[in-house]
């Protein structure tokens, strides 16, 4: 069987920068797999631009974000695999993957990058009533058949949901000729960056619809529309706001789902409200020398976040190479807890000696709040208060903690983050 | 000049086609979607009954356990899935104990074998899963579950290998009575048959009442459903009913043959032949009455939800046999559950009546075999590895949550009654039918699809008609 220090799951902009950082930090024997064609993962139908104004203080697209990275795994000379799929990884870190020439092999890695992304949440998992009509898709698809094979699905569409890709393709199908009439969103506010709502709906005069959602669907063979109602804020329909839209495609973008089948089989514990693996400060699953990054840890709105992410799991597996694959959970372990307001928080653990000097805890709120304080506490005290205009959902929030500060609490045992009001 | 046209592709046409094409004589199929398993075949609830439902001495008792019989030699034969799990028929407290009691004597009198009653804790021990509340159950172990497309289409493509001809797209406009035989005005033409055997589903008795003053009705039942996550599949081991009410067997809680956890059916007549549509109500409907049956149903794991079409007759059992006043217009009409379990015997039966009546003889080269789609996960490494050098295709990954490689994708659509569309490769090999929903693999399965049909990406299908996926290239260009 061959064998490599870390294998790396995924070439997208979460593999790719943990290959690196996994090079930079001195492990030369890196294998990545990546089941598509070329590296980049989805970065390569985001052909539109904003990424990057962290990591390069630039706006670039998709692919030339993913470019700078790809050149970084050439240069440096990263081994990679293209169209291999991996199937399944044994807890004792044994990959098996297959590809066209190679058939099904298997490869023995000493540390593992779970890297895979994530997918879309789909029509059925909304259970949207009506009949089962050619048109209805996920904005990625979509996205995917504009951007990449040079289709446009339909005419007339509706988008139901305001995540980031929904958005993104209101403005592409718009740009691409087609009617974009409405978008739809369930919740009484947006799941997208506010800079998207601007720039994809404003820009382009597409109404937004908040609190209403997809009733029916019309059409038996192609669609031919769909009919919208606004919801109170239990998510029950207000009767009398039913309203027919005719339209020839719906584009959901209602939610990401981070890809966890392989690390669920290989017996990684998972967070319920991430759908992603539990982790420490190392980003390091319960497996020993198994870590995970990106969105398959939990969905990010901005890559640069996810590059930065994976770049810390790179180095923390080859300081785990690096000590031999031995984790040492003696000492201080603090359970870092999502207080009132907080949905999840990553990681959910931290180790203080394993630290770096500063610790980025990432989090999503509940709701939206106003003029409010994002507060940590260490066990009862509050040792942080920030106060911030707006909180939402839609974007990704973080706390840093410092290594100088936690050393002065040799006892602590929990971290909470938690919104307080005025 | 046909001998004998078969109205309808689902499984009932397909099984009538299969065992007629043991004999010496001219069929045709003509089915007016663009492919077999349009209707009531792939939208249902694929167990095969025990048979304990029906009433002693209706055709639906008596095929029911004769097809039940015959379901594992078919599926041996013709290679597709099914699994005889056995059933639970459930009730919740002890004044409904008589009715379950019913349902044994029942059982025992339609020749249902190896039923039993039991307690509770027998119950629980077999599904823990089960509600608390269950006080005893009804346990059939001969009964099964099946993937109704693969049997449907493994008819099919039998049918075809020895000899039957099948027209798709093709309706069924007027029947006309000739002096011998029939003739079929249809969408694509008119054509002349001695003998017709009616299996058009929902629409059997338009067909029926063109030709016989005897009037049939035929009323649409739908169905809702919710598929549920692999991850939910093993949540119980057999298929759980509750007991039965005035429409039907209720819902049921059910594995599938391929790992999904299936809930379902509503029973809600409708208007509409059409009518597949899913309902607010009817979906939670589902989601409340499954919930009954089994403690904390993973109800967030749903990847979809469909509905089907009952073709219920209106005295409640099948009609089969030749119309009293249309001589030689054979009527299989009526077929609603069990007619996934009795379709072995269905085609039997109108196959050994046509025989009887036209005096058909055996062909001696009848194949009475054929081979599914090769499911590379059922092989070993090495096997599997022989098979990628050989055709590369095999180790490369279409559909990511069902692992479908582009190997069975361009077999599905190359072979015998070929898929044309999503849809039918979908019901071939399961692409596109996992957690996403066909999200990732719906691109790179239309790119086969259009490659192998020598067609363009926007003329493909989503399931034939007017189903295209695209409307075409980026800015309006020309195609």
């Amino acid at each position: 069987m061959k064998s490599y220090d870390v294998v790396v799951v995924g070439g997208g902009p979460a593999g790719l920068a943990a290959a690196i950082s996994l090079r930079k930090n001195g492990i030369d024997d890196i294998l990545i797999l990546e089941r598509d064609q070329e590296l980049g993962g989805i970065l390569n139908q985001c052909i539109h631009n904003g990424f990057g104004l962290h990591t390069f203080q630039e706006e670039l697209t998709g692919p030339e974000y993913a470019w700078r990275f790809i050149r970084q795994v050439e240069e440096l000379g990263i081994v990679y695999k293209l169209n291999t799929m991996v199937l399944s990884i044994s807890p004792e870190k044994v990959i098996r993957a297959m590809n066209r020439e190679e058939g099904l092999f298997d490869i023995q890695a000493k540390a593992v990058i779970l890297a895979m992304g994530c997918r879309e949440r789909s029509r059925g998992a909304l259970n949207i009533p009506g009949y089962r009509p050619a048109g209805i898709f996920s904005a990625g698809t979509a996205q995917r058949l504009v951007n990449i094979e040079g289709y446009l699905p339909g005419r007339e569409v509706v988008i139901l949901g305001s995540g980031d890709i929904g958005l993104i393709m209101a403005r592409r199908m718009t740009l691409e000729g087609a009617k974009v009439k409405v978008v739809a969103e369930l919740m009484p506010y947006s799941g997208g960056l506010k800079r998207n709502i601007v720039q994809c709906l404003d820009d382009y005069d597409i109404p937004l619809k908040l609190s209403h959602t997809v009733l029916e669907i019309k059409g038996k063979e192609r669609l031919e529309g769909v009919t919208l109602g606004k919801v109170d804020p239990q998510g029950k329909l207000i009767p009398g706001t039913e309203e027919f839209y005719s339209c020839d495609t719906l584009l959901l973008s209602v939610g990401l789902i981070p890809e966890n089948e392989i690390s669920r089989g290989m017996g990684v514990e998972m967070n319920e409200v991430t759908s992603g693996p539990k982790v420490n400060e190392s980003l390091e699953t319960n497996i020993e020398g198994v870590f995970a990054c990106g969105n398959v840890l939990h969905v990010h709105d901005l890559v640069d976040f996810v590059s930065q992410e994976a770049e810390m799991a790179g180095k923390n597996a080859a300081a785990y190479v690096k000590a031999h694959g031995r984790r040492d959970d003696k000492g201080q372990v603090i359970a870092l807890t999502p207080g009132e307001g907080l949905r999840y928080t990553v990681p959910e653990t931290l180790r203080v000696t394993h630290m770096d000097d500063k610790l980025k805890i990432r989090f999503r709120v509940r709701d939206v709040y106003k003029n409010c304080y994002v507060s940590t506490y260490f066990d009862r005290e509050r040792v942080m208060h920030k106060k911030h205009q707006i909180l939402a959902p839609g974007e990704m929030e973080e706390v840093t903690l410092t290594r100088d500060l936690l050393l002065l609490y040799p006892k602590l045992k929990t971290i909470a983050i938690r919104i307080e009001e005025d | 000049m046909y001998d004998i046209m078969i109205i309808g592709g689902g499984v009932s046409g397909a099984a009538c086609a299969r065992e007629l094409s043991r004999y010496k004589v001219k069929i045709c199929v003509i089915e007016k979607e663009e492919d077999v398993c349009c209707g009531t075949s792939k939208a249902n609830s694929a167990i095969v009954h025990g048979g304990f439902d029906a009433a002693t001495g209706s055709l639906k008792a008596k095929l029911n356990v004769r097809g039940n019989e015959k379901m594992g030699q078919l599926a041996e034969e013709l290679d597709f899935p099914f699994r005889r799990t056995g059933s639970l028929v459930i009730c919740l407290n002890q004044d409904e104990l008589p009715k379950l009691q019913e349902l044994y004597e029942r059982g025992i009198d339609n020749g249902v074998r190896d039923l039993c009653i039991l307690n509770r804790e027998e119950t629980l021990k077999m599904e823990p899963n089960l509600t608390d509340q269950v006080y005893a159950a009804l346990y059939a172990p001969t009964a099964g579950i099946v993937c109704p497309f693969g049997l449907n289409i493994a008819l099919a493509e039998n049918a075809y290998t020895n000899g039957v001809e099948f027209k798709f797209d093709t309706e069924v406009k007027e029947v006309r009575k000739l002096n011998e035989g029939y003739e079929l005005h249809t969408t694509q033409g008119i054509f002349q048959t001695r003998y017709v055997v009616n299996a058009a589903g929902i629409y059997a008795d338009r067909l029926h009442n063109m030709v016989s003053k005897k009037k049939i009705k035929i009323t649409p039942r739908r169905g809702e459903y919710c598929l549920l996550d692999k991850e939910a599949g093993d949540y119980v081991s057999r298929t759980i009913f509750s007991l039965p009410g005035k429409l039907g067997k209720g819902i049921l809680v059910t594995p599938t043959v391929h790992g999904n956890l299936l809930i379902g059916p509503t029973a809600m007549d409708v208007e509409d032949r059409e009518g597949t549509n899913t309902t607010a109500e009817g979906l939670k409907q589902v989601i409340e009455k499954a919930g009954m049956s089994v403690k904390e149903l993973p109800a967030r794991q749903v990847i979809t939800s469909f509905a089907g079409l009952r073709a219920h007759e209106e005295h409640d059992d099948f009609i089969i046999g030749e119309v009293e006043d249309a001589k030689g217009f054979i009527d299989c009409a009526g077929i609603e559950s069990p007619g996934i379990a009795s379709c072995p015997a269905i085609g039997e039966m109108v196959a050994e009546l046509l025989r009887d009546k036209m005096k058909l003889e055996e062909k001696e080269d009848f194949i009475p075999t054929r081979k599914g789609i090769l499911n590379p996960n059922t092989l070993g490494k090495e096997e599997r590895n022989v098979l990628i050098r050989h055709n590369p295709a095999y180790g490369n990954m279409i559909c990511r949550c069902e692992m479908i490689t582009e190997g069975e994708i361009v077999d599905a659509i190359s072979r015998p009654l070929g898929a044309k569309s999503l849809d039918g490769v979908k019901r071939r090999t399961r692409a596109g039918m996992g957690r996403c929903q066909s999200g990732f693999c719906m691109p790179r399965t239309m790119e086969i699809l259009a490659r192998e049909l020598n067609q363009s990406m926007p003329t493909i299908t989503k399931s034939g008609g007017q189903s295209q996926v695209l409307a075409g290239r980026n800015k309006n260009e020309k195609l």
